[in-house]
């Protein structure tokens, strides 16, 4: 690992104004991904900020019905509460699905957004990446690449965004908030929160440097039957090949998107509409365009067949 | 018999005795200038926590773990390293009553903590019943994620009362039970390369007081 300061930050502004001024500075919470990739010299900071102490450990109602996450809430905590579990059982699901009991009690709800892709290639600093190293190269396009993505990727870096909450919360409408140092607030629906590749992979979200989140909230439940349906080589603690987050309504309408597919949690609304149809209506619009490799062609008829496995349990 | 610190000792000594065998013999005369420089040390800063109940104050490099800090400079090897990176379980403590991979966390980020490791847990006149039930139902073979499964198989129970989900969940609004299913899929964070998941379970259903 490389050497680096620390300071843990007292206040919100103080610690958003140490990491704008330090283009190597970083905010650090339950520390699970970062330090991770520190220990390989995939990341690199020369300054942590600890935001454990900024107060964002609590989940409060919002006027409108919904729930307001604070950004520092653990993976178990949120997956725990009683209002999570009643009326966004798909958030929960999904959370359970990922990592280990050990990370979920560190990670937070901001962590997790913010966790970097498990593409090989990424974590070995003998290989091109070009979200690694830009301009590098990528040698998971003709490499092995069975685990990767499938639509949504680029000739620059076809990795997937790995974790599961988000991908509920794409399915519930999730809004990401931020503050930056100048103290300017943002709501980022959590549709637009992590890019598409294209030909700057470095960069896995919209977030500038030094902007902080500071709560996730969810608009109020949308009732029907939650699922999250993740196919993995493992029964527990591995990534997923292709996960469905969905809920669906007693009429047969609904919401579903996908995880282990794409460089965010895919969802396309036009494809929703067609859940009364079927499984394979869903995912022919939802991967529409696909590019997927010899490798990881399967995970299209897997989506289709994931989603039909959880549209049969909802109308039994 | 040796004692046990005896054999610690001999074994590190080897080690030791080993590596610098391996660098004479890599490094032949003249090349010591292309030794690439040592890391220049770095700050240190000051952390205090309590470990096992006992007030501890160090002063450590930022990029210390909480894992090396446990044993590299508390001594309590009982924590063992696996892999570092969080995957095996091996490295897992209670800190503030939560199970967590104490490779994956920097020493320097738990000031005012209150960490148990597996030698807060029991020793060897006072087992705790955890401990008592690996040893019972043959929990191990080599021990190596000993430590790591005792401890995180004392906060599974702990989580399962507290009505913690987890995957193997049917429904989220009842209360999780000490299953043998439950108990696999919430234990999956630690691996045992011996295989010994089955006794590790039985363990567990013992303490819970329910059937595997």
């Amino acid at each position: 690992m490389r050497a680096f300061t620390y300071e843990r930050a007292k206040d919100t502004s103080g610690a958003a104004r140490a990491v704008a001024a330090n283009p190597a500075a970083k905010f650090i919470a339950g520390g699970t991904n970062l330090l991770d990739l520190m220990k390989i010299e995939v990341e690199t900071p020369t300054h942590l900020v600890d935001v454990q102490d900024l107060g964002f450990d609590k989940i409060e109602a919002t006027r409108d019905g919904g729930l307001r996450i604070g950004a520092l809430v653990t993976n178990t905590n949120l997956a725990a509460d009683e209002r999570v579990r009643r009326d966004y059982g798909v958030l929960t699901r999904a959370i359970v699905a990922g990592a280990s009991g050990q990370l979920r009690n560190k990670a937070s709800t901001a962590g997790n957004l913010l966790q970097r892709t498990r593409c090989p290639y990424f974590y070995d600093t003998n290989m091109a990446c070009n979200k690694r190293k830009p301009g590098s190269g990528c040698a998971a396009i003709g490499g092995y690449s069975r685990q990767l993505g499938v639509i949504g990727v680029s000739d620059s870096c076809i990795a997937t965004f790995p974790g599961d909450m988000a991908v509920a919360m794409r399915v519930l409408d999730a809004v990401v908030e931020t503050v930056d140092a100048t103290g300017q607030r943002r709501s980022i629906p959590i549709a637009d929160f992590h890019r598409l590749w294209g030909d700057t992979p470095q960069q896995d979200t919209v977030l500038k440097q030094g902007e902080l989140i500071t709560a996730v909230t969810l608009p109020k439940p949308l009732g029907g039957k939650h699922y999250y349906e993740k196919v993995r080589d493992r029964a527990s603690y591995a990534y997923a090949l292709v996960s469905v987050a969905a809920v669906i309504q007693p009429d047969g309408t609904g919401r579903v998107a996908f995880g282990g597919v794409a460089p965010r949690p895919w969802r396309v609304e036009a494809a929703d509409a067609l859940l009364p149809r079927g499984a394979a209506a869903v995912t022919a619009r939802a991967f529409q365009g696909a590019t997927p490799t010899k490798d990881n062609a399967f995970k299209l008829p897997l989506a289709t067949r994931a989603l039909a496995s959880v549209i049969a349990e909802a109308k039994a | 018999m040796p004692s046990v610190s005896e054999v610690e000792f001999s074994r590190r000594g080897l080690l030791a005795g080993s590596a610098a065998t391996a660098v004479i013999v890599a490094s032949p005369a003249g090349a010591v200038a292309t030794t690439p420089p040592k890391a220049e040390a770095a700050p240190t800063m000051p952390v205090r926590f309590k470990v096992n109940g006992e007030k501890r104050e160090l002063s450590l490099d930022p990029r210390t773990t909480l894992l090396d800090a446990l044993r590299e400079h508390l001594h309590l090897t009982g924590t063992k390293k696996g892999c570092d990176h969080g995957q095996c379980g091996a490295c897992t403590v209670m800190v503030d009553g939560v199970r967590i991979n104490s490779c994956l966390s920097l020493a320097v980020m738990h000031e005012g903590d209150e960490i148990t490791t597996i030698e807060g847990l029991g020793t060897p006149d006072k087992l705790h019943p955890m401990q008592a039930a690996f040893i019972k139902h043959d929990g191990y073979q080599c021990g190596y994620c000993t430590p790591g499964q005792i401890c995180s198989a004392v906060a599974v129970l702990d989580e399962i009362k507290r009505g913690v989900p987890s995957h193997a969940q049917g429904d989220l609004m009842t209360k999780p039970t000490a299953s043998n299913v439950e108990m696999r899929e919430r234990m999956s964070g630690n691996i045992c390369r011996c295989g010994a998941y089955s006794n590790i379970a039985e363990a567990m259903a013992e303490v819970a007081g329910a059937k595997a």
